[in-house]
């Protein structure tokens, strides 16, 4: 029997999302659907006919209720995505986010080469998200931060609670309730956008790329080609310190 | 330097009161509406009454500048008569271009000497915005210019009100492209306290409600991040409107002739912005308690809001999106900016299984190849 392994690629299994990454992102993933339908429900609210009393329904109400649960999910899950940035595995770490090294941007223009361009790069992209992928991850938290900030500032003068109302310097910074209300609905055109962009890269690189893309957000699991794996170069955008995962050196090894 | 205009020794405002012939009855029904619009408990009552007492009344002077005069309309029309009478009539102020006697040389002179005499104790009121453009021209007075007066007047002064929207944000005279440069009062004055008082006009209980809490307690009402005292601007008029259930249900106007507006349904998508309007309309309403716009079937136009003449139109929900075009808002914009992305991606897509057909045709077969590898 002969195996022909020079023609087709071992794979690797790495573990890159791990379980509160993926309960991260698709809580936000339903968090975000939520508002958006719900915010375009309250920017423009169905011509609805009825003849019961006002008393007796409660319909744009519930929609704001919805509005304002699905925004503290929202708000605290975002908070514990940037925790996890500096807990969670190299993959899911902070500097993974932000161009700051040569190695990062030479990436991204990989990408760009690859996906835009059309261009069969023999370069490898990295194994968790690419450095493309990284950064515009990095302009939608500053998205997230924007519409948390006036999301909560609008909410802040009918809040009780102190949360909500130490953002009560927000709309001062916009002049008023109007600005700051149309930064929220101008900013919910980003979230639609990234959305759809987003979840057709998805595929996209999964059709492109065989390493499992989609299901990864499911099980955590990307399958890498071996000699890949093997090439620490090749896992993360930024360098990742790595001597910090090494097992340490016990006494037993020197003997 | 005599001067008949300015009295030596002020009298108390209860002196004023009853002088003007109001009964103590009368005076009590006025401190009490008083205490209730500046949002203080019922046991402030008494001290709000000892204040007016027996404190000499604050000398005012009151500047008029780019403005209309609806603020001291809305004022000398507040509900209590004693508002009018006490506070403002010839007693209080001693100087205001619209209702002082005297004119000419003659009025120069009495703010002068108020200046003079009282400095650091009078009260500065300001009624209109400065227009900073063409050197200041387009509004001066006994041959200085706005700034100059202002400037002259605010150094001695203890506080500072800014009237109305003009003195508080600019008001429609500051609307794009703004050709005086007219500019709010807080711009062009520093190190005193400047109180915002905005509306166009504010309700005149409202105004009558701060110069009664800065003559009571000697200092500036608390104000919130904007500067306006939170007795009377913390809640959105929406909080406070009678339609707010309507909203809640989701009934609305649709347009201002069909059954719904006859209904009383809430006025938001037809334009009312309320929700991001904060004044004290729905609660204290206007002209004695008899209405507010939102009741007699007009929504809110947001008219104590900053730019409330250039963010957005009157009777529609959504804004304008300047540069492009008066049609043109945000989801209009954005609209097309999803059809183009979805253009984009299907492009893309297409490209991709042309482009990368080697590439795809390799993972595919090497799929298959493993098999045929199983099987031999
Ligand atoms: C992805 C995130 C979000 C999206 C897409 C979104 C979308 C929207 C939209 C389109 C509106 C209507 C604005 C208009 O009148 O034109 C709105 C209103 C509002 N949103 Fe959000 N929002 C998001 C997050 C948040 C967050 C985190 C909060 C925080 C509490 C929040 C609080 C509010 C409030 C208070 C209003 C005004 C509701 C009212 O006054 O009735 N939103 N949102
Ligand atoms: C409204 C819809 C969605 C939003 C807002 C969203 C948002 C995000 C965000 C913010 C990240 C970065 C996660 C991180 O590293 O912390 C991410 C990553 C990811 N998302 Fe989504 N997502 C959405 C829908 C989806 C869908 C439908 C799928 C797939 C079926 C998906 C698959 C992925 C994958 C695989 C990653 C990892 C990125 C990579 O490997 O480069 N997402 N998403
Ligand atoms: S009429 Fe205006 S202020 Fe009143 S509930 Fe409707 S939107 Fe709010
Ligand atoms: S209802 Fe609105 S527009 Fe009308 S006076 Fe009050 S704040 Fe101004």
């Amino acid at each position: 029997m002969k195996t022909n392994y020079l023609h087709v690629h071992r794979l690797r299994r790495v573990y890159v999302w791990e379980l509160p990454v993926r309960y991260y992102h698709w809580l936000n993933a339903l968090a975000i659907i939520a508002l958006i339908i719900t915010g375009f429900l309250i920017a423009s609210p169905l011509a609805l006919q009825s003849n019961q009393e006002a008393t007796n329904r409660f319909v744009m109400g519930w929609v704001r209720v919805i509005h304002f649960i699905a925004a503290y999910i929202f708000f605290f899950n975002f908070l514990f995505r940037i925790y996890w940035g500096f807990v969670g595995n190299k993959y899911a770490n902070w500097k993974q986010f932000i161009p700051t090294s040569k190695k990062f941007i030479k990436e991204m223009w990989t990408v760009f080469k690859i996906d835009i361009l059309m261009l069969r790069g023999k370069e490898h992209i990295s194994i968790g998200h690419n450095a493309m992928a990284g950064f515009i991850y990095f302009l939608t938290f500053w998205a997230f931060l924007i519409q948390c900030l006036t999301g909560f500032g609008l909410y802040a003068s009918t809040a009780t609670w102190w949360l909500p109302k130490m953002f009560s310097w927000v709309p001062a910074v916009f002049g008023g309730d109007i600005l700051t209300r149309q930064v929220h609905h101008w900013t919910m055109w980003f979230f639609i956008l990234f959305a759809v962009i987003h979840v057709y890269l998805v595929f996209y690189h999964d059709y492109v790329e065989g390493r499992g893309e989609m299901s990864s957000m499911g099980g955590g699991w990307k399958f890498i080609e071996e000699d890949v794996f093997h090439d620490e170069e090749f896992h993360t955008p930024n360098k990742h310190d790595a001597n910090k995962h090494k097992p340490k050196k016990t006494s037993s090894d020197e003997s | 330097m005599s001067n008949e205009l300015v009295p030596t020794k002020q009298p108390t405002y209860y002196e004023e009161v009853e002088r003007k012939g109001y009964s103590r009855r009368d005076f009590l029904q006025f401190v009490s509406m008083m205490t209730a619009f500046i949002g203080l408990e019922n046991s402030a009552i008494g001290q709000v009454a000892k204040a007016l007492e027996t404190k000499p009344r604050v000398p005012v002077i009151w500047l008029h500048f780019q403005e209309c005069t609806c603020c001291s309309e809305s004022f000398i029309r507040s509900s209590h008569p004693i508002v009018a009478d006490i506070l403002l009539d010839k007693i209080s102020l001693d100087y205001t271009e619209t209702l002082m006697a005297a004119s000419g040389f003659q009025a120069e002179e009495a703010m002068q000497n108020t200046m003079k005499k009282y400095k650091g104790e009078y009260i500065l009121c300001v009624e209109g915005s400065v227009p900073m453009g063409a050197d200041g021209v387009y509004c001066m007075i006994g041959g200085k210019t706005s700034l100059q007066i202002l400037e002259e007047a605010a150094e001695g002064a203890k506080a500072i009100i800014a009237w109305g929207s003009c003195a508080s944000n600019g008001c429609v005279q500051a609307a794009k492209p703004n050709p005086t440069g007219a500019t709010p009062i807080h711009k062009l004055v520093k190190g005193k306290p400047v109180i915002k008082v905005p509306g166009c006009p504010p309700i005149g209980e409202v105004m009558a409600g701060v110069i009664v809490h800065l003559v009571t307690f000697d200092r500036i009402p608390e104000l919130d991040g904007l500067g306006r005292p939170k007795a009377f601007y913390s809640k959105r008029v929406h909080d406070t409107c009678y339609r707010r259930p309507f909203y809640d249900a989701g009934l609305y106007v649709e347009s201002f002739d069909d059954a719904n507006a006859r209904k009383g349904y809430c006025l938001y998508k037809v334009g009312c912005k309320g929700p991001s309007t904060y004044n004290a309309c729905g609660v204290m309403k206007w002209n004695n308690g008899t209405s507010f716009p939102i009741q007699s079937g007009h929504g809110c136009i947001g008219c104590s809001e900053e730019n409330y003449w250039d963010n957005g139109r009157l009777y529609d929900r959504a804004s304008s999106f300047a540069g492009f075009g008066i049609e043109a808002n945000a989801d209009t914009f954005g609209k097309v900016a999803l059809g183009v992305t979805g253009a984009a991606l299907a492009g893309h897509a297409v490209m991709t299984n042309i482009k990368k057909k080697k590439l795809i045709r390799n993972l595919e077969d090497e799929g298959k190849q493993s098999e045929h590898e199983l099987k031999s």
